[in-house]
C-alpha cells in the first residue's frame, strides 16, 4: 500500500483526505438529521470511509469486518429497528433543560482539544508500520489469527460468550408474553353464530361480486334475485377508491340479448 | 502519512460523538453516537497498531467490533421494548428517576 | 493539743442540734406535740456540753487552749487531703456558749411566740437546723468544714425568713438573703480556693503558718476574698440590703439570726483569718472601712425607720460595723471585736425579743407610730427592754460601754477619721434608740381602740430577763478577763493592766458627751411634741434616704439587676440569634443546597452525561496540569 502516484504522497494519504472530510462532514450530518433514518444512513457512510481508513493503514481483514460487521450487521440492525419504531419518530426541538445545548456543544469542543492533545503526547516520533507484523506469519488476516488464538485466546473465548448472552438476551427482551387465549377457528365460528343469534349478522360468507357478459371486474357488483344491487358484493376499499359500477347498465346488454331472443323465438314459431 | 491526522480525526469524530450524545432526544441517535465514538477509538486502536508496529492494537480493534455488536443487539432490544411501553423512542421521556 | 477528756465528744455539740432536727422534720405530724421541747431540749444539751468544755479550758494552763478533735478524713487527693475535725479554743468556745446559751433563750421563748403558729414543729426543726450549722461554722478547725457551716447558715436562715411563705414579702426576703449571700460565698470559695492552691491544705493551722509566707499580692486577694465572704454574711455594704428584708421572718429568728449569731459569722472569719490581715495592710484597711460605711449606714437607716424591727435591724448593721471596724483595726483590736459581739449578742437579742414581746402584744403591728405608753402596761418587756437600750447606747458600767468604748478608743489611735466616725455614729445610735423608747414605751399613747396590749406570758418573759442581766454585767464581768482570754487563738495583745473598770481616758469622756448629746436631741424632738401616728411629710433629705435604706435596693437594681437583665436579654439574643442562627442557617444552608442541587437530577440522561464528560475533561485536566507541573 505505500505505492508512490506523487512524489512525496502516499495512497494512505489521499484515502485520508479523501475519507476524512466525508467521514467528518457525514458524522456532524448524522447527528444533525431531523430524521433517524438518514442518520442511520450517514453513519453508515461513515463507517464505510472508515473501512477505507482500515484498508489504508495496513489493516485488511479489518477492512473488510467493519464492512461485513459494522456497516453490513449492526447498521442493518439499526434500519429494521428504525423501521420498527417508526420513521417518523422525531425528536421535538423543545430544549426543556436551560443551556444543555451550547454546554454539550463547548465540552464536545473541550473533550476534543483535551483528546488531540492527550493522545497526540502519547505519539514519540514516525509510524513503524505493521509490514514486518504482518509478514511475520505471511500476512495480515494469519497474524491477526495467531494473536486471536494465541495470545488472546481466553478473551476471544469470552466474547463468543458475550455473544451468546446478547442473543439471548435480546430475545428474552423482545420476547411479549400472550395474556389472552388465541383467536382460533372455533372460536371464530362460535363468535359468528353468536353474532347471527343476537344481531342477526348474516353467518355465511358474503356474496361475491357480480359477473355480467361483458365484465367480471371485482367492482362490478351483483345483483339480487329482485334486480337491485348488493352492495355487499365489492369490497369497501374499492368503493371508497373508485365507487360502484353500475349494475343496472352492465346488466343492460344482456337484457337487450335476451329480449331480442325472445322476439326471434316468437318468430321462428310462427314460422314453424 | 503522519498518525498525528488519524489521531486528529479520530478526536473530531469523538467529539462529534459526544455532542451528538448530549443533544439529540431519539433514543436511536444517541445510540449511533455512541457506536461513532467507539468507530473513532477503533480507528485510534488501529493507528497505533501502525505507529507501534504490531498487531495488538488491530486485535483490540477487533474485539471492541464483538462487543459492539454484542452491545447493538441488547440496546436496540431494550430501545425497542422502551418503544412498546411508552410508545415513544425520545430518552426526555424516560425520566422518572427525579428528583 | 489532742483531745482529753471531755474533748472526744465534742461533737455532740453539733450533733444533738442536728438529730432533733432530724427527728422534727422526719417525724412529721407525729412530733406536733412535742416537737417544741425537744427542739428546746437540743440547745440546751449542746449549752451545757458547751459549758463543761468551757470549764475544762478554764482550769488549763493556757498553753493548751486550744484543743483540735480530728473526727475523720474527708477529702484526700494527691497532693493535699481536707480532714473534718473541730478546734476548740478560746474563740470558738466563746462563740458555742453564745450561739447555745442565746439561741436556747430563744427557742424557750419560741415556744410562747410561736404557740398558735401551725408550722411550729418545722419552726423548731429549722432553728436546730441554724444552730447545728453555726456550730459547724465556729467550730471547724478548717476552712472548708467551716464553710459547710457557712453554707448550712445561709440554708437555715433562707428557711426561717422565708417561713411564712405564704407572704409574698417573706419569700422574696428569703430569696433576696438567699442570693445576696451566694455574692458573699463566692469570696469565700474562691479564698478556699486560693488556699488549697497555695497551701494545699485549708487548715486554719496551715493557713496561719504560710500566711507570712505568701506574696503580697496574693495575701491582699485573700485578704479581700474573704473580706467579701464576710461582707455578705454580716450584712456589711455592700451587700447590707438582705437583713433589713430578712425581718420578714418570724421575730425570734430576727434576734437568733440576725442579730445575735449569724451576722456575726464574717466578724468570726475575718479574727480567724487574723494572721492573714496582720500581713496586709491594705486588706485589713479595706475592712476597717467597710466597718465604719456600714456602722453609719446602719445608725442612719435607723434613724428614719418607723418599723420596730427594721430600726433594730439597722441598729444591727451598725453594731456589726463596729466589729468589722475593729478586726479591721489591728491585733490590738481583734479581743474587742469578739467582746462587742458577744455583749451585742446579748443585748440585741434582748430588745428583738423585747420587740417580739411588744408586737405580741399590739396584734403583730410593727408599727411604732402606733404604739406609745407601752411602759406601763408591759412593765417586765419595758424594763428588759430599758437594759438593752442602756448597754447599746454605752451608758457607763452597761455591757455596751465596755465593749464598744474600747473599739472607738482603739479605732481613735490607729486610724483617726475612722475612729472619728465611729464616735459620731455612737451619738447617732444614742439618737435612734431614744427615738425608739420613746415612739415605743414613753410618749402618750396611740394604739387603736380595738388592741389591748398586754404583758406576753412567762415563756416568753423569762428569757428576756435572763437575757437582761448578761446585757447589763457581761462588760463588766469580762473587761479585765476577755482580752487575755482570747490572746492566744487571735493573735491578739495582752494589755498591761487588766481591770474591771472602764479606764477613763479623753475620747471615752468625749463619747460620753456624743452620746449625751444624741439623747438630749432625740429628747427635743420626740421627748416634747406628741408623735404623729402617721408618716409625716418631710424635705430633709437625710430622712428620706434613710427611709428608703439609703437607695441601697435601687443601687443593686439599678447597677446590677438592669444591666443583668439587659445581659440576659443579650445572651438570649444572641443564643437565638447567632447560636440557633448558625444551626438553623446551617440547616437552611443545607436544605437550600439540596434543594438547588435537586434541580440537577432532572431524570434526563443527556444531563447526566453533561456532568460526565464535564468531569472527565476536569481530570484529564488535573492529570495533564499535574504532568506538566
Amino acid at each position: 500500500m505505500t505505492a508512490l502516484l506523487v512524489p512525496l504522497v502516499t495512497g494512505a494519504a489521499v484515502a485520508f483526505w479523501i475519507c476524512g472530510p466525508i467521514m467528518v462532514a457525514a458524522a456532524v450530518a448524522m447527528v444533525l438529521s431531523r430524521k433517524a433514518v438518514y442518520s442511520a444512513l450517514y453513519l453508515a457512510l461513515v463507517m464505510v470511509n472508515l473501512a477505507i481508513i482500515y484498508a489504508s493503514q495496513d489493516a485488511p481483514f479489518l477492512f473488510v469486518v467493519q464492512i461485513i460487521v459494522y456497516t453490513g450487521a449492526v447498521m442493518m440492525l439499526f434500519l429494521f429497528v428504525v423501521m420498527l419504531i417508526g420513521v417518523d419518530t422525531r425528536g421535538t426541538l423543545v430544549e426543556k433543560v436551560k443551556g444543555h445545548t451550547p454546554a454539550s456543544v463547548i465540552a464536545g469542543i473541550g473533550g476534543f482539544i483535551l483528546l488531540a492533545i492527550a493522545i497526540g503526547r502519547g505519539l514519540v516520533g514516525p509510524a513503524i508500520g505493521v509490514e514486518a507484523a504482518n509478514q511475520k506469519y505471511g500476512g495480515n488476516v494469519q497474524g491477526l489469527a495467531a494473536l486471536l488464538f494465541g495470545q488472546y485466546v481466553l478473551a476471544f473465548e469470552a466474547t463468543s460468550a458475550l455473544l451468546i448472552t446478547a442473543a439471548v438476551g435480546a430475545m428474552v427482551l423482545a420476547n411479549v408474553e400472550r395474556l389472552t387465549p388465541k383467536f382460533d377457528q372455533t372460536a371464530r365460528a362460535k363468535a359468528r353464530i353468536e353474532e347471527y343469534a343476537t344481531k342477526g349478522v348474516h353467518p355465511g360468507p358474503r356474496p361475491s361480486s357480480g359477473v355480467y357478459a361483458r365484465h367480471n371486474s371485482i367492482t362490478s357488483p351483483a345483483l339480487l334475485p329482485d334486480g337491485s344491487v348488493s352492495p355487499d358484493s365489492v369490497s369497501a376499499v374499492l368503493v371508497q377508491r373508485s365507487g360502484l359500477s353500475d349494475a343496472v347498465a352492465l346488466a343492460a346488454p344482456a337484457k337487450e340479448a335476451f329480449a331480442a331472443l325472445d322476439v326471434a323465438q316468437g318468430e321462428d314459431e310462427e314460422i314453424l | 502519512m503522519n498518525p498525528n491526522f488519524y489521531v486528529v480525526l479520530a478526536a473530531i469524530l469523538f467529539a462529534i460523538g459526544i455532542v451528538g450524545f448530549l443533544i439529540r432526544k431519539n433514543a436511536l441517535v444517541v445510540f449511533m453516537s455512541v457506536e461513532l465514538m467507539l468507530n473513532a477509538s477503533n480507528l485510534l486502536l488501529v493507528t497505533f497498531s501502525r505507529v507501534h508496529g504490531n498487531l495488538d492494537g488491530q486485535a483490540a480493534s477487533f474485539f471492541v467490533m464483538v462487543v459492539a455488536a454484542a452491545e447493538v443487539v441488547v440496546g436496540l432490544s431494550i430501545i425497542v421494548m422502551i418503544y412498546r411501553a411508552r410508545q415513544s423512542a425520545n430518552v426526555d421521556n424516560e425520566n422518572l428517576l427525579r428528583y | 493539743m489532742a483531745p482529753t477528756g471531755l474533748f472526744p465528744l465534742a461533737w455532740l455539740l453539733i450533733a444533738v442540734p442536728l438529730v432533733s432536727a432530724a427527728i422534727l422534720l422526719l417525724a412529721g405530724k407525729a412530733a406536733n406535740s412535742w416537737g417544741h421541747y425537744l427542739g428546746t431540749l437540743a440547745p440546751i444539751v449542746s449549752f451545757v456540753v458547751a459549758l463543761a468544755l468551757f470549764a475544762d479550758l478554764l482550769g488549763r494552763p493556757e498553753a493548751q487552749h486550744a484543743v483540735s478533735v480530728p473526727l475523720y478524713t474527708w477529702i484526700a487527693t494527691g497532693s493535699w487531703s481536707i480532714g473534718v475535725g473541730l478546734l476548740i479554743d478560746p474563740l470558738s468556745i466563746l462563740f458555742a456558749l453564745l450561739i447555745t446559751g442565746v439561741g436556747g433563750l430563744i427557742h424557750v421563748y419560741s415556744i410562747g411566740y410561736m404557740a398558735h403558729d401551725p408550722g411550729r414543729r418545722r419552726f423548731f426543726a429549722y432553728l436546730n437546723l441554724f444552730i447545728a450549722a453555726m456550730l459547724t461554722l465556729v467550730l471547724a478547725d478548717n476552712y472548708a468544714v467551716l464553710f459547710v457551716g457557712w453554707e448550712g447558715v445561709g440554708l437555715a436562715s433562707y428557711l426561717l425568713i422565708s417561713f411564712w411563705q405564704h407572704k409574698p414579702t417573706a419569700a422574696t426576703a428569703g430569696k433576696k438573703a438567699f442570693v445576696v449571700n451566694r455574692v458573699g460565698d463566692l469570696g469565700l470559695t474562691m479564698a478556699i480556693f486560693t488556699m488549697l492552691a497555695m497551701f494545699g491544705s485549708s487548715s486554719f493551722e496551715a493557713v496561719n503558718a504560710g500566711a507570712s509566707k505568701m506574696s503580697p499580692a496574693w495575701v491582699t486577694l485573700l485578704g479581700m476574698l474573704l473580706l467579701v465572704g464576710a461582707c455578705g454574711k454580716s450584712a456589711q455594704v455592700p451587700l447590707q440590703s438582705w437583713l433589713l428584708d430578712a425581718m420578714e421572718g418570724p421575730t425570734p429568728v430576727s434576734a437568733l439570726i440576725h442579730a445575735a449569731t449569724m451576722v456575726t459569722a464574717g466578724v468570726y472569719l475575718v479574727i480567724r483569718s487574723h494572721a492573714i490581715y496582720a500581713q496586709t495592710s491594705a486588706a485589713a484597711l479595706a475592712v476597717a472601712i467597710v466597718g465604719t460605711v456600714t456602722l453609719l449606714a446602719g445608725a442612719w437607716i435607723g434613724t428614719s425607720k418607723d418599723d420596730i424591727k427594721k430600726v433594730l435591724a439597722g441598729s444591727t448593721m451598725s453594731q456589726i460595723g463596729y466589729m468589722m471596724l475593729a478586726a479591721g483595726i489591728g491585733p490590738i483590736a481583734y479581743p474587742f471585736a469578739i467582746f462587742h459581739l458577744l455583749t451585742h449578742g446579748f443585748f440585741k437579742a434582748n430588745m428583738f425579743l423585747g420587740a417580739g414581746s411588744v408586737m405580741h402584744g399590739m396584734n403583730d403591728d410593727v408599727n411604732m407610730r402606733h404604739y406609745g405608753g407601752l411602759a406601763k402596761v408591759m412593765k417586765i418587756t419595758y424594763y428588759t427592754f430599758l437594759m438593752g437600750y442602756l448597754a447599746i447606747i454605752g451608758t457607763p458600767f452597761f455591757s455596751g460601754f465596755y465593749s464598744k468604748d474600747s473599739i472607738i478608743e482603739a479605732a481613735w489611735e490607729k486610724q483617726p477619721v475612722l475612729g472619728a466616725l465611729a464616735l459620731i455614729a455612737a451619738g447617732i445610735t444614742a439618737f435612734y434608740m431614744t427615738r425608739l423608747m420613746f415612739m415605743t414605751f414613753w410618749s402618750s399613747k396611740r394604739w387603736a381602740d380595738g388592741v389591748h396590749p398586754h404583758e406576753s406570758p412567762a415563756v416568753m418573759w423569762v428569757p428576756l430577763v435572763l437575757l437582761a442581766i448578761p446585757s447589763v454585767i457581761v462588760g463588766m464581768v469580762m473587761n479585765a478577763w476577755i482580752a487575755g482570754w482570747l490572746a492566744p487563738a487571735v493573735g491578739g495583745e495582752v494589755p498591761a493592766n487588766p481591770s474591771w473598770l472602764p479606764h477613763l481616758s479623753l475620747i471615752g469622756v468625749v463619747t460620753l458627751v456624743v452620746v449625751i448629746a444624741g439623747v438630749g436631741v432625740a429628747y427635743m424632738i420626740f421627748g416634747r411634741t406628741s408623735i404623729p401616728e402617721s408618716v409625716p411629710f418631710t424635705r430633709n433629705v437625710f430622712t428620706i434616704i434613710g427611709r428608703h435604706d439609703l437607695y441601697g435596693d435601687a443601687f443593686n437594681e439599678a447597677v446590677f439587676m438592669k444591666p443583668g437583665e439587659a445581659l440576659t436579654r443579650g445572651v438570649v439574643a444572641v443564643d437565638s440569634g447567632v447560636v440557633d442562627g448558625a444551626v438553623r442557617g446551617s440547616g437552611a444552608l443545607t436544605l437550600g443546597l439540596g434543594g438547588g442541587l435537586r434541580k440537577l437530577q432532572n431524570g434526563y440522561v443527556r444531563s447526566y452525561g453533561l456532568t460526565m464528560i464535564v468531569g472527565v475533561i476536569v481530570v484529564a485536566l488535573a492529570l495533564i496540569i499535574g504532568r506538566l507541573v
